[in-house]
């Protein structure tokens, strides 16, 4: 049985992949913003996962109160075995470039205080020889491109901080996973029109998570085909890319 | 959107993907909506064509489940398959089920579903302990057999009309085991399947019959007989092996059901040998079509009917004959034609379609005209016979006919939300 700590667990990836670990017995820590929500998330884990579930509402981006939260959940839990760090927000682009508060909010959310999150909990899983550590980032961090460069950068920031934690800790017994989610069917991307095969609904993305866990993978693109289509759109000689409308 | 039979194919203009059940004012929008759940109706109850659609899958959230004594409340995206893969091993199953488990529970109240324990259950609705509908005007109305007896009868059967089900509170029926136990038998004639259901009856809560459709002469009305009743305690098998489902690809141009294939597998059907009796896990006895994925897509890109009525006792031997020749005369076979008793018990909703009699459900590839004329010459036998044609299948029946099958359409229209309508409700309606 583990014991695993969800963070942003009113997401749609975060829920679908919380409901394939509860089959399997899991325990829960839930974290999330909106109150009403995850009381019906975990009322719904709860059910499926037969056990009690403990969870918390709280605004993430006071990184001040991360090492607290922390705290609470290494109690409840009796340890924490896995970390999913899956909050997140798709900033409005335009609004961005029109405001640099709003392009360091996007910024504090997707990318510090994940970070925060997972200095902290490296740390504690370093300490105890072992620990699973997944994070969602996405495939908009590969490349800056003018159409949401803002969360591209944020998730970009996070992909490098990551790969730096997985090379400190591969020694140690602790897996670091970053997910990189290609277009999600979920209220994250409400506004876009949902055609075409390059969607993918939430519990594909679930489904890979738990596979990339079990197989003890670094960095995994969902679904797989994204790989194929990132290593092109990374290796387009920035002086042909610049001119693209991507 | 497309309905299962793929046919018709309209266009929405706006689709609400719902996750939490909010209030209905905050869309912003000033289009007609009608819930859509998984898509499973066949024609156009689930279709809004210039309107909006409110995707109900992300309310899938479990509620309640009490394991003592098999009450299950949960939103109205929910799977039947996803409550079957939680309450099974905990020894409690649907007390009603459809033929497929890929529909959502609030189309499952929506069209009133059955399955093949009618003749003892009733249908879907007869085991619904509860609901929540929200209205447009942001009232939340726990509806019961008891309290709200009018927004409850007709939210049942209802076609998804007279607001949003955001919740759903069913009474499960328990189970020793995920086992059944299945008896085959073959039928020469309408009159050896009538025979055989009042020695059935009593013994079986499941029963459902497949017809030979494209027989004639002395074969019509040939079949076989299946029956069915969940294993008692102590008897079963070690777990099956889980079968891979396959899924049929893509829609072909033209319809791989054809007559040559309809003829071939009809007899094959019919000859193949089977077991008189055995143990069979319950997917395949109650869902046989659904380790086919997409298998909708074998009747082609122009898609295909169905036509499920149902022929009060009385004349149903001499009406159903008359719908099998007027079929048989026509070459349109049907490859699954399916054949069974409805019981007396009813849920009380108003535009429930089971009622007692012999229901009949078809399918027909879409051959445009020459289709729904044959299916109109069928109208006019169930018609005659004051029966009813079911509009979770329909796409096609005329206002007439339906405001005759359903004479408590009126009194139904009252209670549709201002803000909801249906291409199907639209075409009902319209004379």
């Amino acid at each position: 049985m583990r014991n695993i700590l969800i963070i942003g667990a009113t997401s749609a990836i975060a829920e679908t992949t919380a409901r394939r670990f509860a089959v399997a017995g899991a325990r829960f820590y839930l974290v999330g913003r909106n109150a009403e929500k995850l009381a019906a998330i975990a009322r719904d884990l709860e059910i499926r996962s037969g056990q009690p579930i403990a969870r918390e509402s709280m605004d993430l981006d006071q990184l001040n109160l991360h090492p607290a939260l922390l705290e609470r959940a290494e109690q409840v839990l009796g340890g924490i075995d896995v970390a999913f760090i899956a909050h997140g927000i798709l900033p409005d682009q335009a609004a961005c470039q029109q405001s640099v508060e709003k392009t360091l909010a996007a910024i504090q959310t997707n990318a510090l205080s994940a970070i925060s999150l997972a200095t902290l909990l490296a740390n504690t899983f370093e300490q105890r020889g072992r620990g699973i550590l997944i994070v969602i980032s996405s495939v908009a961090g590969d490349r800056g491109r003018q159409s949401n460069y803002v969360y591209g950068a944020a998730k970009g920031m996070l992909n490098l901080f990551l790969q730096g934690l997985r090379n400190r800790l591969s020694e140690k017994g602790v897996q670091v996973l970053t997910i990189k989610p290609g277009f999600v069917d979920t209220p994250m991307t409400a506004a876009f029109e949902k055609k075409g095969l390059l969607w993918a609904q939430p519990d594909q993305i679930a489904k890979g998570i738990v596979a990339a866990v079990e197989r003890g993978r670094d960095e995994v693109y969902l679904p797989g085909f994204w790989r194929w289509i990132m290593l092109v759109i990374r290796h387009i000689p920035e002086g042909i890319f610049k001119r693209l409308k991507l | 959107m497309k309905p299962w039979a793929n046919y018709p194919q309209q266009n929405e203009q706006v689709k609400i993907a719902l996750f939490f059940p909010a209030s209905l004012k905050n869309f912003g929008i000033h289009k007609k909506l009608i819930p859509f759940g998984n898509g499973r109706s066949y024609g156009d109850v689930c279709l809004n064509d210039g309107g909006a659609l409110l995707l109900t899958r992300g309310l899938d959230r479990f509620i309640v489940f009490n394991p003592a004594n098999g009450v299950l409340r949960a939103e109205a995206g929910v799977l039947l398959s996803e409550i079957l893969a939680l309450t099974v091993p905990q020894g409690w199953f649907l007390s009603v089920t459809p033929g497929t488990q890929f529909v959502t529970l609030g189309g499952a109240v929506a069209n009133d579903v059955h399955g093949k324990n009618h003749h003892v259950a009733g249908s879907f609705g007869s085991h619904v302990r509860a609901f929540e509908l929200l209205r447009s005007d942001s009232e939340r109305l726990t509806c019961t057999p008891k309290q709200n007896i009018e927004w409850f009868q007709a939210t049942v059967g209802g076609l998804g009309l007279t607001g949003l089900i955001t919740w759903v509170e069913i009474q499960l029926q328990r189970i020793a085991n995920p086992w059944i136990v299945a008896e085959n038998r073959r039928f020469a004639s309408l009159d050896e399947f009538l025979a055989l259901n009042d020695d059935y009856e009593a013994r079986y809560p499941y029963i459902v019959s497949w017809i030979d459709c494209a027989a004639r002469g002395r074969a019509l009305g040939r079949g076989i007989y299946m029956a069915g009743m969940h294993a008692p305690p102590g008897l079963m098998k070690p777990p099956p092996a889980e079968r891979r489902a396959l899924t049929v690809p893509f829609a072909p141009p033209i319809s791989l059901i054809n007559n040559l294939s309809v003829r071939g597998f009809n007899w094959l059907y019919y000859h193949l040998p089977r077991p008189a009796r055995g143990l069979i896990p319950y997917q395949p006895f109650f869902y046989p079509l659904d380790n086919l994925l997409e298998w909708n897509r074998l009747y082609g890109r122009r898609g295909f009917f169905q036509y499920q009525c149902v022929i009060p006792p009385l004349d149903a031997r001499e009406a159903l004959r008359e719908i099998l020749a007027r079929i048989a005369a026509s070459g349109q076979g049907s490859m699954l034609a399916v054949l069974k008793r409805f019981g007396e018990r009813t849920s009380g909703g108003l535009l429930s379609f089971p009622r007692p009699g012999i229901t009949l459900a078809l399918d027909f590839p879409n051959r445009g005209q020459k289709t729904l004329a044959l299916l109109e010459r069928l109208d006019e036998v169930t018609r005659q016979a004051g029966g009813a044609v079911y509009p979770a299948k329909d796409a096609r029946m005329s206002g007439d006919s339906f405001r005759q099958y359903y004479p408590q359409w009126e009194v139904f229209s009252r209670s549709i939300d201002p803000r909801f309508s249906s291409s199907f409700w639209r075409r009902v309606i319209a004379d």
